[in-house]
């Protein structure tokens, strides 16, 4: 095995991810644990990334604690496109050795941070929930659901470097603490003849980028819910109590609701203080994205749901009738009537 | 001359199918063996007793390799009723030493192996893969269509080994739709006990020995069938079984009966602490050498479940299956020799069984279930006195020996009258002739 | 066309349930499946080869067990079956999977001649990483594309692939240059039911075996020992208990015990007047 020499590595890398000139929520969030593991180990927190026009984004990231931007613009990296983001992102590792780097586990992220690793020949660990610091050997400890969330695995990449991670969007708060930052710009001679890949055409969906990692109320629909139409009584729900809404992947495949709203393994993790499932029946997929949520109240009709297992007050009845009934009643209590 | 495929097909991998198709590979023939589940043995439920003889004259010595659970070195018969239990049975050293006589097996892992053997001998096995019909030109069997797309197979020969309901042997107009007096529904749970637990529960040295349990009687109200506990290595399977008849007249669900069984007082320490690690429900065929339908025509030979091949006195069936599917083989080769596939020439295979224990078996208890459809009583006062006066016999409440034989007497002469038992007696024996 | 598929064959992740005295997974009695996301890989490629003519290479690193999976590929359709299995590839990360399916991939294309799409699941159900896939592409140094979920044009004269695939905000349609990589989500198709001769087929064709002694495989980019990553503990979550059943004679009385179960914690959340 190519081992790296690990003496000369150091300072925790961040990837700031970005869309439409707007920065992905989650860049913050590990900006803010990348703060927390810098502590333990003595050094930095920087930001990286490459776009066509990235420099804008410095003072946002200067608020959330990085001490140095680095980035590469290029009129090529306009769109995310594997290849030539990776070599850009790969150079600049190579040229300023981070001991760690950080990146969100999107599907941006993920379709990146693996081609990274293999190129640098360095341990990549992904959608850890949890990111420690090993007193002893100061080595990063990622730790990573498996089999759907039933087993816990902690990894560590003791003769490799960067050690290399990404962590889904809500596992962290984004806490500010501004600091005064440098630009570092770095230039990097793209072989055009070798990014042969193109986008054709790209279709937004409908409706806003919702981070439902913000909320400490949800109110989940899923295939139980029966329409499209019956996801109002989510919404409504949600607005009394001053949350939003969210959907399992069955009704975002059915159709319902977009997959921004997806909560679940392939969707979005999230642990509000209140998670309630309506026509949920909590497979396992669906039940690693919110379990952690401190209280579940599971409405579905099946008694043998296994959301029932996990929900902290289960009701068994027809989403469609307590949902309005539950509305109205609450309604009254809250004095929003 | 006709195109074809395969010189045999085999419909269904349970004991019947894979015997029938180990003798052929063995002796060189084009075969294939079409199964409905994922995996041979998936579909099936009988985890119970596997019989060593008709399979180590397949495979020698096939109990050293195959995953087997324990051999049986005792079993035990219970007449019970819902307070009680009179039992007897046998436990012997000689059968605690090889080559063994019989075994407790899970059959998803047992018929998996036999499979693999199967394949090894030269066999071509698919799975999950449903024959839906015969293929049937000028009156004779040709091949079999089954659900797959381009799924229309050619062959000299179809051996059905297709299971209880065997929708080719009905199809052919073979046997009728299956009646719910020739048939009972099984259901079986698998519970799980430490090796310990059921080694001292059952009286046993270590976990390579196992006890058997048939039990019959009162408990089950008349409704005809048998509950049974078989000792694997780490679980136990307790089941019952009841012609469905019973069961829809009694209308009797027969999860509760088994919830009920497993309750019972006799019974509950035994599985006391144990886990439910599987449920499962079958169809078992019950109705004897007089629900046996014809079991060949052009083309075509039936084995196993698929014709009714069950001693259920015995709790026999798997060998039944195994030595009825190497029979069909074995007529199969005679008919490749003669190059006559046509029903005469198949005849030869309705021969073997009845040479065969297989038949002779079910010939001996040809009348059992006419006998109990006529005489209920049979199952539920004969056995019902029987343990009330075992109770009473072993009772120490004062009462003089000789008294109580009296007392016993007269019981039995009030029940039943000497010349109803006497005609019973008789009427018994003249049946099982 | 030559298509390569890479398999895995994991345990029924939906069905493995967790021992929390232990701390451990009871695999016992769970069956070994074909990675869900990977059937529609092969099935993926299937269909391009009944299109476009040519054959269907399937590849898979595991123990010897893993020939099912091998046939069961076969049974859908693939031509060709490699099973990678040796012990030195024991404790491979990814990094060290995708070595040694990488250099497995090379014997295919000696054998079976060059590539011209190869497939891959997004993601096993057992590690969940989604990384050997990326981790092969890199290897290859040809584009790769994930989460495809619609293969809309393949022209073999031009040697291009268009196709769909999900981003974070929605769709994209790629083009790419073969050969490229894809690794699908399972929207791309519905598996098919097999036709019989597949099965036939599937049952006469021997597995081939590939390991470190017949192919070009280096060692020491393989196996627990060069592997980058490694794993410190595994343990299981919390248990999250069963909560209550709420019951009551009406919808509305048990609506009511529901709120007076959370008022408490609405109030701290400020949400009661």
């Amino acid at each position: 095995m190519i081992k790296q020499d690990i003496t000369k590595y150091k300072h925790i890398w961040v990837f700031i991810e970005h869309e439409n000139g707007k920065i992905e929520r989650v860049s913050f969030e590990l900006l803010t644990k990348a703060r927390e593991l810098a502590k333990d180990l003595g050094c930095e927190v920087h930001a990286f990334t490459v776009g066509d026009k990235v420099e804008q984004f410095k003072d946002e990231v200067f608020k959330y604690g990085a001490k140095k931007f680095f980035i590469i613009e290029d009129p090529i990296l306009k769109d995310y496109i594997t290849e030539p983001w990776r070599d850009a992102i790969v150079y600049m590792i190579e040229k300023h050795k981070p001991e760690i780097v950080l990146i969100g586990a999107t599907t941006l992220g993920r379709d990146l941070a693996g081609t990274i690793a293999t190129k640098l020949m360095t341990g990549l660990t992904a959608d850890t929930t949890a990111l420690d610091i090993d007193p002893k050997t100061k080595n990063l400890l990622m730790t990573r659901p498996t089999f759907g969330g039933n087993l816990m695995a902690t990894i560590f990449c003791p003769d490799n470097r960067p050690q290399m991670s990404t962590s889904r969007p809500g596992v962290y708060k984004a806490i500010e603490e501004p600091v005064k930052g440098e630009v570092i710009k770095e230039k990097y001679n793209f072989d055009k003849s070798k990014y042969t890949k193109k986008i054709i055409e790209k279709i937004i969906e409908e409706g806003e980028k919702i981070n439902l990692g913000f909320y400490d109320v949800i109110v989940a629909g899923g295939f139980g819910m029966g329409s499209k139409e019956n996801f109002k009584y989510l919404q409504e729900l949600a607005d009394l109590l001053g949350g939003t809404w969210a959907a399992s992947r069955k009704a975002v495949q059915a159709g319902w609701a977009p997959q921004t709203r997806q909560v679940g393994q392939t969707g979005q993790t999230v642990h509000p203080k209140i998670y309630i499932a309506c026509g949920i029946s909590g497979a396992i997929q669906h039940v690693a994205g919110m379990k952690s949520s401190e209280i579940i109240i599971a409405i579905n009709k099946d008694p043998d749901a296994p959301i029932f297992e996990i929900a902290t007050y289960g009701i068994v009845g027809d989403v469609m009738e307590v949902l309005p009934k539950m509305i109205q009643m609450f309604k009254e209590k809250l004095g929003k009537a | 001359m006709r195109k074809k495929d395969f010189d045999v097909i085999v419909v269904g991998a349970g004991p019947a199918g894979l015997a029938a198709g180990y003798v052929l590979a063995k002796a060189g023939v084009d075969v294939i063996i079409i199964e409905r589940g994922k995996f041979p043995g998936s579909k099936n439920v009988m985890g119970g007793i596997f019989y060593r003889e008709p399979m180590d004259d397949l495979i020698p010595d096939f109990y050293k390799e195959a995953p087997l659970e324990r051999h049986i070195v005792e079993q035990r018969m219970w007449l019970m009723d819902d307070t009680s239990h009179f039992s007897f049975g046998i436990k012997t050293q000689k059968h605690n030493v090889e080559p063994y006589n019989c075994f407790s097996v899970f059959r998803a892992h047992f018929d998996k192996w036999f499979a693999k053997k199967v394949v090894e001998a030269g066999a071509l096995l698919i799975n999950e893969t449903v024959v839906t019909e015969p293929i049937v030109e000028d009156g004779k069997v040709v091949g079999v269509r089954t659900d797959r797309p381009q799924g229309d197979l050619y062959a000299d020969v179809v051996i059905a080994a297709d299971g209880v309901q065997s929708f080719l042997a009905k199809s052919l107009g073979l046997r009728d739709k299956i009646t719910p007096e020739k048939v009972a529904v099984g259901v079986k749970e698998v519970i799980g006990l430490s090796e310990d637990q059921i080694n001292d529960r059952f009286g046993v040295k270590d976990a390579s020995e196992g006890v058997t349990i048939e039990i019959t009687g009162p408990f089950l109200k008349g409704m005809e069938g048998m509950a049974w506990i078989y000792t694997n290595k780490t679980s136990v399977s307790i089941g019952v079984g009841v012609i469905v008849k019973d069961i829809m007249e009694h209308h009797k669900n027969p999860n509760d009966l088994l919830e009920e069984i497993k309750a019972h007082p006799s019974i509950a320490p035994l599985i006391e602490g144990g886990d439910t690690k599987e449920y499962l429900a079958h169809l078992i065929p019950e109705g004897g050498y007089n629900s046996i339908p014809k079991m060949y025509t052009d083309g075509f030979m039936v084995a196993g479940d698929a014709a009714m091949l069950v001693d259920s006195v015995h709790r026999e069936g798997s060998n039944l299956a195994i030595e009825s599917g190497k029979l069909a083989a074995r007529t199969y080769l005679e008919a490749r020799q003669a190059g006559d596939f046509s029903e005469r020439m198949l005849s030869r295979y309705q021969e073997k069984l009845e040479e065969s224990f297989v038949l002779k078996d079910l010939k001996h208890y040809r009348n059992l279930p006419e006998l109990l459809e006529e005489k209920r009583y049979l199952l539920t006062d004969y056995p019902q006195f029987i343990i009330d006066a075992m109770v009473e016999l072993y009772t120490v409440d004062g009462t003089p020996k000789p008294e109580k034989f009296r007392k016993l007497k007269e019981e039995l002469k009030s029940r039943f009258g000497y010349v109803n038992l006497a005609k019973d007696i008789f009427t018994i024996w003249r049946k099982m002739r | 066309m030559h298509f390569l598929v890479f398999i895995k064959q994991v345990p029924d992740a939906a069905q493995v349930r967790v021992d929390y005295e232990t701390g451990t997974l009871i695999r016992e009695g769970v069956p070994a499946i074909i990675n869900p996301y990977d059937k529609h890989a092969i099935e993926a490629a299937v269909r391009l080869k009944n299109q476009f003519g040519g054959k269907v290479s399937v590849i898979c690193m595991g123990p010897p067990m893993a020939e099912d999976a091998l046939k069961e590929a076969m049974a859908m359709g693939a031509d060709n079956a490699y099973l990678l299995s040796d012990r030195v590839f024991a404790g491979s990360d990814t990094l060290a999977t995708s070595y040694a399916l990488w250099a497995g991939a090379q014997k295919i294309i000696q054998e079976e001649g060059p590539v011209d799409i190869f497939f891959a699941g997004k993601q096993a159900i057992d590690g969940d990483t989604a990384q050997t896939g990326p981790g092969i592409a890199t290897r290859f140094d040809i584009p790769l594309i994930t989460y495809v979920v619609d293969i809309k044009k393949v022209d073999p004269e031009k040697k291009t692939i268009q196709v769909v695939r999900l981003v974070e905000s929605g769709q994209e349609t790629v083009e790419s240059p073969l050969p490229c990589f894809l690794t699908v989500e399972e929207e791309l198709n519905t598996l098919s039911y097999a036709p019989l001769p597949y099965l036939i087929r599937a049952a006469k064709t021997p597995i081939k075996v590939l390991n470190s002694k017949n192919t070009e495989i280096d060692a020491s980019q393989c196996g627990l020992k060069n592997s980058p990553t490694k794993v410190k503990k595994a343990f299981t979550p919390p248990k999250r208990e069963r909560g209550e059943m709420i019951e009551g004679d009406s919808l509305d009385a048990i609506l009511n015990t529901l709120y007076e179960k959370i008022e408490p914690v609405l109030k701290t959340m400020g949400k009661v007047k």
